[in-house]
C-alpha cells in the first residue's frame, strides 16, 4: 500500500483522530466521577483545615457532616434562601459588584464554639489562587486561614500553600477597633501590627494577590457577620458565657466580642 | 544517537544484548539528550527549583517517552510520512492527557504537586526527538529502551540541577530543611540562602556547570573547533 498517497494519508489521519478522541474522552468520562469525589473531598479537607481540624481525605466527609452545621449563601448582608454554598461558581461571583454578588459561607461547631468558614477566590502571578478563611464569633479574629494555587512560581508564590505563611493569619482581625472593614494585607518586608502579615521574598505578585483576596472577597461578608455575631451575643444568657469562661483559654474572646458589639449597635 | 539502523537480525538477539544496553546507557553520559544535545531546556528550567516535582516529572516523562516510543514503533510503516510530526503530536498529546486525567482520579496529591508541568511534557522536543530520529525506524523492543534511556538521561540531568538549586536557594532538599536554622543571619549566625537560584537563569547555568563537568571528564564530547 503506498503510505504517501493523498488518500492514504486522509484516511489515516481521520482515523487517527477518531480514535485518539474515543480514548480519550472514554477515559475522561470513566474517570470523572473518582475526579469529581477527589475535588469535592479537597474542599472539605481545605474546609475543615480553615478551623483547624486535620482529616486525611478519606474522612473528611464524615467529619465535614459531623463538625459544620450550616451552609449558606449571603447576599447584601441577606441570607439567599433555598440556595447551597455548592451552586455557587465562585470565580464568576468574586468577579461582580458587591451588591450583586452571591457569598456562600460555612458555619462551623467545634467544641461548643462557633466559626464562620469563608471561601476565597483571587488571582496570582501565574493562574487562581483561592483558600478558605474562618472567623471567630465576633467575625473579626481570623481563627485559621489555608491558600492554594493552581500554578504559582515553586519555591517563590506556591509558597502560600505552606504552614509558615497561612499560619501567620491566626489571630489578626478583619475590622479595626470601631468595627469598620479593613482586611488583612500582606506586607513585603515585614508586617505588623492586628492587620498585616509577612509577605514571601520573590513571591510579590502572589503576595499582593492574597490581599487583593482578601479584600475583595470578605467585603461581601462584613455586614452579614456583624450582625449575626451582635445578635447571637444579645442571644446568649450571660450566666453561659461566665460558666464556660474558665474552662477553655478561647472562651476570653467572649468578652470582647461582647465589647466590639456595643461598639457596632 | 549516530548508529541508529535498523537490526535485520533481531530474532536472534538476546534482550539485554551489548548494543542494547548501550540503548539504555549512551543517553546517560556521551549522548545526554540535555547536556549533549541540548533539548528539553525548557522544562529544565521551569521545573527543578524543587527536588520533589523534578523527580515525578521525570518519572512522567519516562512513562510518556516510552510508551510513546512503543506505539510510534508500531506504527511506524503505517504512518503517513507528510503528516508524520502531526501525528507524533497526537501521540504525545494523548498520553500526556491520559497520566494526568489518571493522575487526577488515583494519585490526586501528586497530580497537584505536578499542576501545570504535566502538560509541560507535551512541549518537551526530546520525545518528539526520539520518535522521530528513532522510534519511526526501530523495532519496538529497541525504541522501548531508546525511550527510557533517553527519559532517564533527561531525569537525572533534572534531578542533579534541582538539588543543586533546591540546596542553595531553600537550604531545603526534598521540603526538609538540612542547614541547621540557627546558621541564618535571622537567628543571629552567618548564612543566608541565595534567592537567585530560585530564579530561572540559575537553572540554565547550572546546565551548563554539569555540561562543563562531564565534558572536562568525557573528552569525547569536546568539538575539534
Amino acid at each position: 500500500m503506498d503510505t504517501n498517497s493523498n488518500s492514504y494519508t486522509f484516511i489515516f489521519s481521520a482515523v487517527m483522530v477518531i480514535v485518539v478522541a474515543a480514548l480519550l474522552s472514554l477515559a475522561a468520562t470513566a474517570l470523572q466521577p473518582r475526579q469529581a469525589e477527589n475535588v469535592r473531598q479537597e474542599s472539605w479537607q481545605n474546609i475543615l483545615k480553615s478551623v483547624n481540624i486535620d482529616v486525611s481525605r478519606a474522612e473528611s466527609e464524615e467529619a465535614y457532616n459531623k463538625f459544620i452545621v450550616e451552609e449558606l449563601v449571603i447576599q447584601n448582608g441577606q441570607v439567599v434562601e433555598g440556595m447551597h454554598p455548592l451552586e455557587i461558581v465562585l470565580a464568576d461571583e468574586v468577579k461582580k459588584p458587591l451588591e450583586d454578588r452571591k457569598n456562600p459561607l460555612y458555619v462551623a461547631e467545634k467544641d461548643g464554639e462557633t466559626f464562620f468558614v469563608i471561601p476565597l477566590r483571587g488571582g496570582g502571578l501565574w493562574g487562581p489562587i483561592w483558600g478558605f478563611i474562618s472567623l471567630k464569633k465576633d467575625a473579626s479574629t481570623i481563627y485559621g486561614a489555608n491558600f492554594d494555587h493552581k500554578s504559582e512560581t515553586p519555591g517563590l508564590g506556591a509558597e502560600i500553600n505552606q504552614s509558615f505563611f497561612y499560619n501567620q493569619f491566626q489571630d489578626k482581625n478583619i475590622l479595626n477597633e470601631e468595627g469598620v472593614f479593613k482586611s488583612v494585607e500582606v506586607k513585603k518586608g515585614g508586617g505588623s501590627g492586628p492587620h498585616q502579615v509577612d509577605g514571601i521574598s520573590g513571591g510579590t505578585v502572589t503576595s499582593d494577590g492574597v490581599t487583593d483576596m482578601l479584600k475583595n472577597c470578605l467585603a461581601g461578608y462584613v455586614d452579614y457577620l456583624k450582625a449575626r455575631s451582635s445578635k447571637h451575643d444579645q442571644e446568649l444568657p450571660v450566666e453561659e458565657i461566665e460558666v464556660d469562661d474558665p474552662t477553655e483559654d478561647d472562651q476570653i474572646d467572649i468578652p470582647q466580642s461582647g465589647e466590639s458589639e456595643e461598639e457596632v449597635v | 544517537m549516530s548508529t541508529e539502523t535498523v537490526d535485520k537480525t533481531k530474532d536472534k538477539e538476546p534482550l539485554f544484548s551489548k548494543k542494547n544496553r548501550k540503548l539504555l546507557s549512551d543517553p546517560m553520559n556521551d549522548d545526554n539528550p540535555i547536556t549533549v544535545q541540548v533539548l528539553g531546556i525548557c522544562s529544565a528550567l521551569a521545573i527543578t527549583v524543587q527536588l520533589k516535582p523534578a523527580v515525578v516529572m521525570a518519572m512522567s516523562v519516562v512513562f510518556v517517552m516510552a510508551a510513546g516510543n512503543i506505539i510510534i514503533s508500531l506504527l511506524r510503516n503505517m504512518i503517513p510520512q507528510r503528516v508524520r510530526i502531526i501525528v507524533m503530536l497526537t501521540v504525545i498529546a494523548a498520553l500526556v492527557i491520559l497520566v494526568d486525567q489518571v493522575l487526577k482520579a488515583y494519585l490526586f496529591d501528586v497530580s497537584k504537586q505536578l499542576s501545570v508541568f504535566i502538560g509541560l511534557i507535551i512541549t518537551n522536543c526530546i520525545i518528539m526527538g526520539r520518535f522521530e530520529a528513532f522510534a519511526m525506524g526501530n523495532g519496538v523492543w529497541k525504541s522501548f529502551l531508546d525511550g527510557v534511556g533517553n527519559a532517564a538521561g533527561y531525569g537525572v540531568i533534572l534531578i542533579l540541577v534541582s538539588i543543586f538549586r533546591e540546596f542553595f536557594g531553600t537550604g531545603t532538599l526534598w521540603g526538609i530543611q538540612l542547614i541547621p536554622e540557627s546558621w541564618y543571619m535571622s537567628n543571629g549566625g552567618f548564612y543566608s540562602d541565595n534567592g537567585m537560584m530560585l530564579l530561572p537563569p540559575m537553572a540554565l547555568i547550572s546546565v551548563a556547570l554539569i555540561i562543563w563537568v562531564q565534558r572536562s571528564y568525557n573528552r569525547k564530547l569536546i568539538e575539534e573547533n
